[in-house]
């Protein structure tokens, strides 16, 4: 794609003129943009009416299985519970996400500068990411006073790793030629770092932060059910444990949408992040034309 | 500016008896010994494994001689030399006048300091316009430019070029050709360029250092002594034949006799 080509389409030859194929492309892409926000509302208009179907019909006892109505009834009824346990679960999981950050990259810029340190540390943290969290986060409260460094630590063990070896793996892509430029004219290690390296991960590390996010959230959550942590100051994971004892189902459903509506939340804020780092430049960001 | 004759050319850097040598054993480059002079425009020519990248790779102080020395007569300083690669090597997150700025900026300079630099060096290549644009909205042939606005824009003694050239469709490669020349003419740099065609060593060079492959060495020196500047007449006249077939006839008898 040349520049004169992405300036003036409207002055190419011909532009009036629009044949058959090139007419069915449009409509085609016409169709795709509208079908892009309606089907999925469309979708999901079906299932609630099939599971209120699905409820009525065979008359399913709501401590069994809840209609819609019941669980959007107890989504606004209960909206002061849950929106302070999403504020505390949210709070977790962003805090721990900030951590994998800071962790994560700081881990692969560490490890990008000095080889020993990879060697000597990089098996524990594969190890630390290959453990399941459910089974370290019992011990991790036990040596923790504090319930809130507990959770933190448990979200941000599951978080860090992927932002860490995305991280490391862009820390090493960087264009062999590009790297040959900047010895030739006699770069120090940092300014290869700055102007080179990090430039080069950017990519990399928003890949690695979008699934991090999501991480998190799950760390959070897992910490949440292990900690237990009822009554005052409890989060979304713990309400779904408390009213999962008190059989009410409806509830734990309107939790259970509200930690679904974050993590597509915390997931479209990432990939706007990401969006507006990399339009200007990267492949990922570039509209074909065909 | 006008052509100083090869015999009065003051030397640029030397090369005697470099030879080197792979862990495996290959020997890449054997007693290569060359002079690079002020103003020369030389073509390393040869077939793939003569070790001409390699030799251009010595002289960019990227690969250390197995044995032999490299000499700048009047003393190396940073921004010396300018390096253009095959591939256009630009960093694709930075705008086209960022990309030209690297080598100040990495020397310590501010950008205000040398703009006048940068856009000067920018419309030497007819790219002025696009300077504040991202090298993905650039096609193959001005991406090659805006390299070769980076490489001279500290105005270096040396330039090298490892087949700058050979990923471009061949009309846009004679553009460049043609438009290289005026460059060099008008900013008078001394040039080391990797080519292994024949046609281009001869449109662009004054001195064709005819390379062998297995062990990389030089075969012959051919002078092509048509004058500058050459433009698009030269490349279909007698003499750029008889220059070609030269060539042609030294990188011949180097294979056969390889």
């Amino acid at each position: 794609m040349s520049l004169t080509d992405q300036l003036a389409p409207e002055k190419m030859p011909g532009a009036g003129a629009v044949d058959a194929d090139e007419a069915r492309r449009q409509a085609r892409m016409r169709r795709e943009r509208i079908a892009r926000w309606v089907l999925p509302a469309v979708m999901l208009l079906a299932t609630l009416w099939l599971w209120d179907r699905i409820v009525v019909w065979n008359e399913i006892p709501h401590y069994i299985l809840p209609g819609p109505d019941r669980v959007w009834a107890s989504l606004t009824g209960d909206w002061d519970i849950l929106f302070d346990a999403a504020l505390l679960t949210g709070r977790i999981t962003l805090m721990a996400l900030a951590l994998a950050v800071i962790g994560g990259a700081g881990l692969a810029i560490l490890f990008n500068q000095s080889k020993m340190v990879e060697l000597s540390l990089y098996p524990y943290a594969v190890i630390l990411q290959v453990t399941p969290v459910v089974s370290i986060a019992p011990l991790i409260f036990i040596y923790v006073e504090s319930k809130t460094a507990g959770m933190l630590l448990c979200a941000w063990i599951v978080a860090f790793f992927p932002v860490l070896s995305s991280t490391t793996l862009g820390l090493n892509s960087v264009d062999h030629n590009l790297r040959d430029l900047f010895r030739i004219y006699g770069a120090s290690r940092w300014q290869k770092l700055w102007m080179l390296q990090l430039p080069s991960a950017l990519p990399y590390f928003l890949g690695g932060l979008k699934i991090a996010g999501g991480l998190s959230l799950i760390g959070a959550v897992v910490a949440e059910l292990v900690a237990g942590t009822g009554g005052v100051g409890a989060g979304l994971a713990a309400r779904i444990q408390e009213a999962g004892y008190r059989l009410n189902i409806a509830r734990m459903f309107a939790a259970l949408s509200m930690i679904a509506a974050m993590g597509v939340f915390i997931f479209a804020a990432l990939s706007l992040l990401s969006h507006l780092l990399l339009r200007k430049w990267h492949e990922s960001a570039l509209k074909r034309e065909n | 500016m006008p052509l100083v004759p090869l015999s009065e050319r003051p030397p640029v850097m030397e090369l005697a008896g470099i030879n080197k040598t792979f862990a495996g054993g290959v020997v890449a480059l054997d007693e290569m010994s060359l002079a690079v002079n002020a103003g020369d425009f030389i073509s390393l020519l040869g077939p793939s494994g003569c070790g001409k990248s390699t030799a251009l790779r010595i002289m960019a102080g990227l690969t250390q001689p197995t044995a032999g020395k490299i000499d700048w007569p009047s003393g190396q300083k940073a921004g010396d030399l300018g390096v253009v690669f095959q591939e256009p090597t630009l960093m694709p997150w930075a705008t086209v006048a960022d990309n030209v700025f690297l080598p100040f900026r990495l020397r310590g300079k501010t950008y205000n300091s040398v703009k006048d630099e940068v856009l000067e060096a920018l419309r030497l290549v007819g790219l002025e316009k696009f300077q504040k644009s991202y090298p993905r909205e650039l096609s193959g042939g001005m991406k090659m430019r805006v390299s070769i606005a980076r490489a001279m824009v500290t105005s270096p003694r040396l330039i090298l070029m490892d087949e700058p050239f050979a990923a471009l469709d061949e009309i846009t490669r004679f553009k460049l050709n043609n438009d290289l020349l005026a460059l060099k003419e008008k900013i008078g740099c001394t040039v080391v360029f990797v080519t292994h065609s024949v046609f281009e060593s001869v449109f662009l060079s004054d001195r064709i250092v005819v390379m062998a492959a297995r062990p990389g060495r030089v075969v012959r020196e051919v002078t092509v002594d048509a004058p500058y500047p050459r433009t698009e007449e030269f490349r279909t006249s007698a003499d750029y034949a008889a220059h070609c077939r030269a060539a042609s006839d030294a990188l011949h008898s180097a294979m056969e006799a390889a």
